[in-house]
């Protein structure tokens, strides 16, 4: 590898996992009315490592060093600004940054580990305000705490980068007419705003793991990113929830089968031909591990319970060893929890392999007429399978069809056309 | 509440004597001692001053290259706080870490109120 390439991939990967970090720290100092300073001085500390690194080597402890640079350039600002009325330093804290005896040690204080990993939480909770749309809570995620450009940002929601920069100055607004502190919730909070952050975390999971019309490499660091939050929660004694738990090992098992999802060729592979020797099995053990760290107290929510279908999947050897009985079962302690279409149509897909297509198809007419099912193409597609299996292929051509015009994925399209060609011939 | 003006005599002879981390633990003290009249909302403000310096003399005429005093003498920085008596803000500089240290006195003076 080029010198050059070294150093790119080196910061690229630091960037994603540390940029977040220093970003809540730097919001601390600055006070979530300067956001942008934050960013700034993280990018600066990049910039800065990208031009020395280059003509001398990266250093032994390149994390440290970009904490060094952006704790030093924090320090001139607060030097330069104690006067100004940029920074409040009214807090008794941050009082002391405005003196020279106190300055660097205070300074060095609020970049102490534990400070810091409780700084990056309290802005996951201060992005994840209820009163912030989900979709925005993501955006500021993406961009502040995953180290995601703008430009990356917009790849990922499939939309320009004046959207998002609409959406990052809206949530910004937010923060300071509310003056939004970074903080990590009180115990008698904390499970109604942890489930807020996870919804975001887990929105943001299958943005990489679902669609299939994202770049690549970009849906591939949704998948990582998505992860780290999650580990970074699990990481604090205090939000280490069950529902945290389960979301983690829904997540590995998910992404354990990530990669046999499509051909070399790029097309979409089913679950029932899936290459299940490729499944990563280190990560099928963590999400074991993380499933059983989820069963502790009352709680039961839609994550366990997802968790338990996926786990149910990668346990099973083959596809005809799949126990539906089981799975079944979940899809209907789901539907107890809160009735959900989609939920619905997905367990219409186990009674087709527990009991046949003609069971299926009675089940389907209860939803018959749903709007949001009619607008699925996944509905349509299941319809189309139904039909196939009863070979009744005119049917089953127009459902195919049906779903075709209803997604906007290549790949999927494909995967429709290749079924029609198949029930037509 | 009145104010008050605490004025750190020494220089810094002894501070070069001492290694990084004991320069960066005797730093922690002073950060604890603020940090406490800053708790009680009674920090103002304070700055610890370089012991080099110039001095204009003889009426403005002269200009020498050194602070007026030195040694023991040389204020080496200064602290701004609140307190309600004279006798409080005696007890609150008898706290200053730069006694244990370089400090050869801490001087508390009111400052002039105004108005």
């Amino acid at each position: 590898m080029k010198n050059g390439e070294h150093i790119d991939n080196t910061l690229n990967h630091l960037f994603r996992q540390e940029s977040g970090k220093m970003v809540a720290v730097l919001i601390k100092i600055f006070g979530t009315e300067n956001i942008e300073l934050a960013e700034d001085v993280v990018q600066d500390a990049l910039v800065r490592a990208l031009e020395t690194w280059k003509f001398k080597e990266i250093p032994d402890n390149p994390r440290a060093w970009l904490y060094r640079t952006a704790k030093n350039r924090a320090i001139d600002i607060v030097r330069r600004n104690k006067h100004s009325r940029l920074i409040d330093f009214s807090d008794p804290q941050k009082q002391l940054l405005t003196s020279s005896y106190t300055l660097e040690t205070t300074m060095n204080d609020y970049w102490k580990e534990d400070h810091i990993k409780d700084d990056f939480l309290g802005m996951m909770y201060a992005c994840c305000h209820p009163d912030i749309s989900q979709e925005n809570q993501i955006t500021f995620i993406l961009k502040s705490l995953c180290g995601f450009s703008t430009k990356e940002v917009a790849k990922s929601f499939l939309t320009s980068e004046d959207t998002i920069s609409k959406r990052l100055y809206r949530t910004k607004e937010y923060f300071r007419k509310n003056k939004i502190r970074p903080i990590i919730p009180l115990p008698d909070q904390i499970a109604s705003r942890t489930g807020t952050v996870l919804s975001a975390i887990y929105l943001m999971f299958n943005e990489g793991y679902n669609s299939t019309h994202v770049d690549q490499l970009i849906r591939k660091d949704l998948i990582k990113q998505a992860m780290l939050l999650c580990r970074s929660l699990l990481s604090e004694k205090r939000t280490q929830l069950p529902e945290v738990f389960a979301l983690m090992a829904l997540m590995c098992f998910h992404a354990a089968r990530a990669d046999s999802r499509l051909s070399d060729h790029g097309e979409l592979i089913l679950l029932s031909n899936q290459d299940r020797t490729k499944w990563n099995t280190a990560l099928i053990q963590s999400g074991e591990q993380y499933l059983n760290s989820a069963a502790y107290g009352e709680t039961l929510t839609n994550y366990h319970l997802e968790a338990a279908i996926a786990f149910q999947h990668c346990k099973a050897k083959s596809y005809l060893e799949t126990d539906w009985q089981e799975i079944l079962k979940y899809y209907d302690a789901l539907l107890n929890i809160a009735y959900d279409p989609i939920v619905f149509l997905n367990r219409c897909l186990v009674i087709l392999e527990l009991d046949g297509p003609k069971d299926a198809l009675n089940t389907l007419e209860l939803v018959k007429g749903n709007k949001l099912l009619e607008k699925y193409y996944v509905y349509h597609a299941t319809l189309g399978e139904i039909y196939e299996r009863l070979e009744e292929y005119v049917k089953a051509v127009s459902c195919f069809k049906r779903a075709m015009e209803l997604t906007q994925s290549k790949k999927e399209k494909q995967f429709l056309r290749d079924k029609i060609a198949k029930v037509s011939g | 509440m009145k104010e008050f003006m605490f004025l750190f005599r020494g220089g810094d002879d002894i501070w070069n004597t001492k290694s990084p981390e004991e320069q960066q633990e005797h730093m922690q003290h002073w950060q604890k001692w603020i940090g406490e009249i800053a708790k009680k909302g009674k920090f103002v403000g304070g700055e610890r001053l370089r012991s080099h310096g110039s001095t204009w003399i003889d009426g403005g005429a002269k200009i020498i290259d050194r602070p007026f005093t030195e040694g023991k003498e040389l204020v080496g920085g200064y602290l701004r706080v609140k307190a309600d008596s004279v006798e409080e803000a005696k007890e609150m500089a008898k706290g200053c870490p730069g006694l244990q240290w370089d400090c050869s006195g801490v001087e508390v003076r009111e400052i002039w109120p105004e108005g």
